[in-house]
């Protein structure tokens, strides 16, 4: 049999489509970081935190609500949205117009609060969520198994992300939205609710994270800390991609997914690392990230 | 003014030389206990506050004086970090007069806290560390290695599975010097058992997700895969393994280092058929399952695991020798520790060596598949008994000073 670069081609696509699946994540998490940083010009650091409350919420629905998988899909990002719109309302709307960093501060806060407190309650071994019954089991690809529920994970990540990217693009609701980040005194002034906007807008991009955390669920031990160990990596990619930029953090977020699960074939130990060098070579050669706008 | 800070000076000078006269019995009138661990971070839940648990219980049952002083019990968070627990442990020491250090997981914070207990001359039960050097080039005569270590872990899954016919392994090892130990003791004894390595894969820690890995183990070929990490990586690295139909498709996992909260967060269906090794499992017989009911009422409902026992049994036998001796001095404790046998609901004729290694017998285990589990933490079947001086490193390897060596030791670890 041949091989390339002394890998027999089988394991490579074994990897490069895991790749793809770790991308899912990167992609739905760094979409929603780069809506709430465009829109409200907010680095929502809560957002790792929030991702751990949608498993969370999820885990919480089927052992006390009895609810499985497929309603907590969708009530779970509610949920957790409207703690966001609160969030929003309560305390970051207070920080309009502020430098950016006092909105990191905050939202950094938060994250350590919500973190400690689920780790009070729930210790820190992690809880067990199982994989839903219809999508159980995995198919033989040829070159290697694909448990179904990783083929689900993409497939609702693109389509969480499509939706997302043409609401934005290409709707009047997406339009009014731009322009509002844009000026939102004249929007204000054709009689838009603004305030309500910005709200409404932080809640989705929580609800994407929410998601996220759903989604990863029954794969990942359902754990407190779940989201500080992968927050870092989406902000390296919402970094790469440019902040602020939709399709680009979308697009980031599954090529460095792969980048990353190649890694692990030629040079394992470097697999945390790969993302950072990269942001650090895209930093030095294009400041404003692959598909940011110079500004 | 200056007449009171004479005054007080002189009180000082006569009560450090009224400290220095009296042969040390009980000094400072009260034997203090300090459980430093892990309260709230990865390893809280297999040591954490249910070690402090079984350290109140064990001073209330010895019935909370020796010699007629007061004991006490203290604890406090080591945050996993080597410089935290260093300065709690010399706080703990030069301030609030603790005569010895408990339970103390994570091996780095582990061998500090060796360092100044050797120094400062204060006892050290260690229960939940792992490193097997706290017996061997690190070993001290105040120090007492009590529930395990990764040279018994390894020896004991490695061996017994490659018995079993697990005979060519491949290692997911986490990329840090624990790991690397771990790696290395369990290839050791697999390869003198007769069986062979064919491969290992060094991950980042903490790592998320192991798919990848997985597969590369399973491309191996090889009979056994071996986990030589812990806590949420051997978590995440069972679940995914199950949810890849590795062990469906006949590749057998292999946790070196698995607590029973580890299996408890998983649950059986996820681990059924797991191979471990541990120094102690709660329903072994009548009087374990007894302390475990008592512990398990203080922690809501949480079965104790292994290094919870030891915390417990530990402390008795460091009390006991208190009385024995007469003293709390910590050579003189230490030294009676290793002349008194060890016989309670956790060890049966268990023995404190030269080196400070406790040995006692370990229990090769298999997980239950969840038709056989009867309720919540009825996990393991006991496969085998591996006899104390199997199970631990012969003295004479360990390089440990304390000891005479064998001669030619290869240098090793």
């Amino acid at each position: 049999m041949f091989e390339l670069i002394g890998i027999p081609p089988q394991a490579l696509f074994g990897q490069l489509l895991l790749g793809l699946i770790n991308g899912a994540f990167y992609a739905v998490l760094s979409l929603g970081l780069a809506l709430i940083f465009g829109l409200l010009n907010i680095i929502n650091f809560t957002h790792g935190a929030q991702y751990m409350m949608g498993a969370f919420a999820a885990w919480l629905l089927l052992n006390l609500a009895g609810l499985g998988y497929w309603p907590a899909l969708l009530l779970a990002p509610v949920i957790v949205g409207v703690t966001g719109v609160l969030i929003e309302r309560f305390l970051l709307k207070r920080l309009r117009g502020l430098d950016p960093l006092y909105g990191l501060l905050l939202t950094f806060g938060l994250a350590l609060i919500v973190e400690g407190a689920f780790r009070q309650v729930y210790g820190v071994s992690g809880l067990a969520y199982p994989v839903p019954p219809s999508l159980a089991g995995g198919v033989n690809l040829g070159f290697m198994f694909l448990p179904l529920y990783r083929g689900w994970v993409v497939l609702a990540s693109i389509v969480a992300c499509l939706v997302t990217w043409a609401v934005i693009e290409r709707t009047r609701l997406g339009a009014t939205l731009r322009a509002a980040t844009e000026n939102p005194a004249l929007v204000q002034a054709f009689g838009v609710n603004v305030p309500r906007l910005v709200t409404l807008t932080y809640g989705f991009g929580v609800a994407l994270a929410a998601f996220a955390g759903v989604l990863a669920a029954p794969i990942y031990s359902v754990h407190p800390l779940m989201g500080a160990n992968l927050i870092i990596v989406v902000f390296a990619v919402v970094v790469i991609g440019g902040m602020g930029s939709i399709l680009g953090s979308v697009l980031t977020g599954f090529g460095l997914g792969v980048v990353e699960g190649l890694t692990k074939v030629f040079w394992p130990e470097a697999s945390n690392t790969v993302i950072f060098v990269i942001m650090a070579i895209v930093l030095l050669i294009k400041p404003a990230g692959l598909f940011g706008r110079a500004t | 003014m200056w007449r009171t800070s004479l005054a007080v000076a002189a009180i000082l000078l006569a009560g450090a030389a009224q400290a220095q006269q009296q042969p040390a019995k009980i000094t400072d009138e009260v034997v203090k206990l300090g459980i430093l661990n892990d309260q709230s971070g990865t390893y809280a839940d297999l040591a954490g506050p249910g070690s402090v648990a079984a350290a109140r219980m064990a001073v209330e049952d010895f019935g909370g004086t020796v010699l007629g002083k007061p004991i006490q019990v203290v604890f406090a968070d080591h945050q996993n970090k080597p410089d935290v627990g260093s300065s709690i442990v010399n706080r703990w020491i030069d301030v609030d007069q603790v005569d010895a250090v408990v339970d103390v997981p994570t091996s780095s914070v582990a061998l500090a806290v060796q360092e100044i207990t050797r120094n400062k001359n204060r006892v050290h039960l260690n229960s939940t560390g792992g490193t097997s050097d706290l017996t061997g080039k690190a070993c001290s005569p105040t120090a007492v290695h009590w529930t395990y270590d990764t040279y018994a872990l390894a020896n004991g899954t490695g061996t017994a599975v490659v018995k079993a016919g697990g005979d060519s392994w491949f290692f997911l090892t986490a990329d840090y010097a624990f790991g690397h130990a771990l790696e290395q003791d369990t290839a050791n004894a697999v390869k003198k058992a007769g069986g062979t390595v064919v491969g290992a894969v060094r991950h980042p820690f903490p790592n998320n997700d192991f798919s990848s890995f997985l597969l590369q183990a399973q491309a191996s070929g090889a009979k056994v895969i071996g986990l030589a990490n812990a806590g949420a990586d051997t978590i995440n690295a069972i679940k995914q393994a199950r949810e890849f139909g590795i062990v469906q498709a006949g590749q057998r996992m292999a946790g070196l280092l698995v607590f029973l909260s580890d299996v408890h967060a998983l649950g059986l269906d996820t681990t059924q058929g797991l191979t471990l090794t541990t120094g102690w499992y709660w329903d072994r017989d009548e009087q374990s399952r007894q302390w475990a009911k008592r512990f398990a009422e203080r922690m809501n409902g949480r079965m104790p695991t292994m290094v919870q026992a030891g915390v417990y049994s530990a402390i008795t036998h460091y009390l006991n020798a208190i009385k024995a001796a007469g003293t709390d001095e910590a050579k003189a404790v230490v030294a009676q520790m290793k002349k008194m046998p060890v016989n309670d609901f956790f060890a049966k004729n268990g023995k404190v060596r030269e080196d400070g290694r406790m040995v006692h017998d370990m229990f090769l285990v298999q997980v239950k598949k969840p038709e056989e589990s009867k309720g919540p933490w009825d996990y393991y079947n006991i496969v085998r008994t591996i006899p104390g001086d199997e199970a631990f490193r012969p003295m004479n390897q360990g390089n440990c000073p304390l000891v005479q060596q064998a001669e030619a030791q290869p240098a090793g670890r």
